[in-house]
């Protein structure tokens, strides 16, 4: 299987606060990745570095084959992006964002409209397509960021907490939608979740990460074996929990790891 | 090449809509125009004719214009940390475009917004009784209008590009939109200043841009038209040069 995603001992740094602290890891053509991490893990940040949102502190990430600090615009034509937090333009219609998207995406005209008609119907927002956005309720939003993220089709797909207060109907419409997606053009798929039945259900491969860190890589079954336990629930609960104890050792420096993620956290 | 005007022409697009949709934003930067025309204009009207300046009023009106348009146009430009703030920025910056179209796009935009404020302004200031001298000349004077829209419009993006959030936006009003205001002869004449207000006036982009459109609108320049353009179109050119150089570093 080729490589897509390569990454190599990536470090981000904000200020003192490191919020990637040495991650490697690799993703291949045509697979279903996930990371887990409790809130302020280091998820969206090693997103964000990969997408050519944020520059690396330390390390170096390969996309298809394609260094995103050396030459972002390549880059760029190789993935999309549904991101955690919004990413719309409130002050125009649900259609004009899509059409946008289409246009920056190199997405010919009559697909863009074939498409994006179909998107639409499919997350029920075409009756309310001219519409402005910023009429719409956080769901439809929700559900408005994916249609558009699924517009054009790139090689690589990155959903950051895709299904973040998506109803259970569209969660499960965006997740077949994305593994058909997955079996005809071969897309690779990076998601992000705290959903633990959702990665076990949907991802090939797992990457537990906390304070920066991947401290367990592997299929959901692995990760069960290796910590023996019954549910993948459980086993996030003991590969992170156990760190959280280690850490008890410094109160004070909890205390202001966790007063830094409530301020930051997003 | 098709497709890149495509893109910058939709950003473009997307200033535009934005513009007309937002309607109580547009009537509220009359107000200030507004005020200027009536209270300066009418209020030193006579005092100018003393001193054997002419019409206050004709005199005035394009430095108003130059005023909605400096105001209108780094707003426009600073919206930059608006969609930051509100996440669109960064659905642009993924996109497999160069950074450099999609400031151009959104500089093209806001200057395009910039100079049709400027144009109400001027139709108002009709209603007050200023008249162009040569009809025909109100067309090369819209085109002055744009460089100067296109000028601090850029302004804007840089200054925006540099700040984290909303909270250095005062700062910014106050230290820099208002004293390239005040300073740049909107509205008073700048022959025989003293040394200092005069060097400042000189400093000042926004000088070179109204006396350009004093020169095509009442026939009235200081540095004279050549002077004027090839300031503006210097500048205008840095401006959008350093614009795309600080917005490519942009990380969200
Ligand atoms: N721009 C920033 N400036 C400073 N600190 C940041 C910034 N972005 C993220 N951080 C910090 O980096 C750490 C990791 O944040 P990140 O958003 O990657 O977490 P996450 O795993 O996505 O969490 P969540 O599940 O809450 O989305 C946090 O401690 C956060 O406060
Ligand atoms: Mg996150």
């Amino acid at each position: 299987m080729k490589t897509m995603i390569e990454v190599k001992n990536l470090v981000k740094r904000f200020g003192d606060i490191t919020a990637v602290d040495g991650v490697s890891f690799k993703v291949g053509g045509g697979e279903i990745f996930a990371f887990l991490g409790p809130n302020g893990a280091g998820k969206s940040t090693t997103i964000k570095m990969l997408t050519t949102l944020l520059s690396p502190t330390r390390g170096s990430v390969t996309l298809d084959g394609v260094d995103p600090v050396r030459d972002p615009e390549r880059a760029r034509r190789s993935f999309g992006i549904v991101f955690q937090d919004p990413s719309l333009d409130d002050d125009l219609t649900a259609w004009e964002n899509m059409q946008l998207h289409g246009v920056l995406y190199d997405v010919p005209a009559a697909e863009r409209n074939r498409r994006g008609q179909e998107l639409l119907w499919f997350v029920d927002l075409w009756e309310r397509r001219d519409d402005l956005v910023k009429r719409f309720s956080g769901g439809m939003k929700r559900r408005l960021e994916i249609a558009r993220g699924l517009l054009h089709h790139p090689k690589i797909i990155f959903l950051d907490e895709p299904t973040l207060g998506l109803d259970p109907q569209t969660r499960n419409r965006m997740w077949e939608y994305l593994r058909e997606l997955n079996r005809k053009e071969g897309t690779t798929l990076f998601f992000t979740t705290h959903y633990m039945e959702e990665a076990e259900r949907i991802a090939q491969r797992i990457a537990v990460i906390d304070h920066g860190k991947i401290i367990a890589l592997g299929s959901a079954a692995q990760l069960k074996r290796q910590t023996k336990t019954a549910s993948l629930e459980d086993a996030f609960l003991s590969l992170t929990g156990h760190s959280i104890r280690e850490e008890s050792a410094d109160p004070a420096l909890d205390a202001m790891r966790a007063m830094r993620r409530r301020g930051f956290g997003h | 090449m098709k497709s890149t005007m495509q893109k910058i022409y939709f950003l473009w697009l997307r200033q535009i809509k934005k513009y007309f949709r937002s309607r109580s934003r547009i009537i509220g930067s009359l107000g200030q125009p507004l005020l200027f025309l009536l209270a300066l204009g009418y209020g030193f009207g006579s005092v100018f004719a003393q001193a054997g300046q002419g019409n206050y009023l004709n005199f005035l009106a394009p430095g108003v214009i130059g005023m909605s348009i400096i105001f209108t146009a780094i707003f426009s430009g600073m919206e930059v940390i608006w969609d930051r703030q509100f996440g669109f920025l960064k659905e642009t910056l993924v996109a497999p475009m160069p950074r450099f179209h999609i400031m151009i796009g959104r500089t093209l935009g806001g200057a395009t917004v910039a100079t049709m404020q400027g144009v109400i302004v001027m139709l108002l200031s009709l209603a007050f009784g200023f008249h162009p001298l040569n009809w025909w000349l109100v067309l090369p004077a819209v085109g002055v209008m744009f460089l100067v829209a296109l000028l601090f419009t850029s302004l804007g993006t840089m200054v925006a590009s540099l700040l984290d959030d909303m909270q250095g936006f005062q700062l910014i009003m106050n230290f820099l939109v208002m004293p390239l205001f005040f300073l740049s002869g909107a509205l008073f004449p700048l022959q025989g200043l003293p040394a200092l207000l005069a060097i400042l006036a000189r400093i000042d982009p926004l000088s070179y841009g109204i006396d350009a459109l004093r020169v095509l609108l009442i026939n009235a320049g200081h540095y004279g038209l050549g002077t004027d353009l090839a300031v503006l179109s210097a500048v205008t050119l840095a401006f959008v040069w350093l614009g795309a150089v600080f917005f490519r570093r942009l990380q969200v």
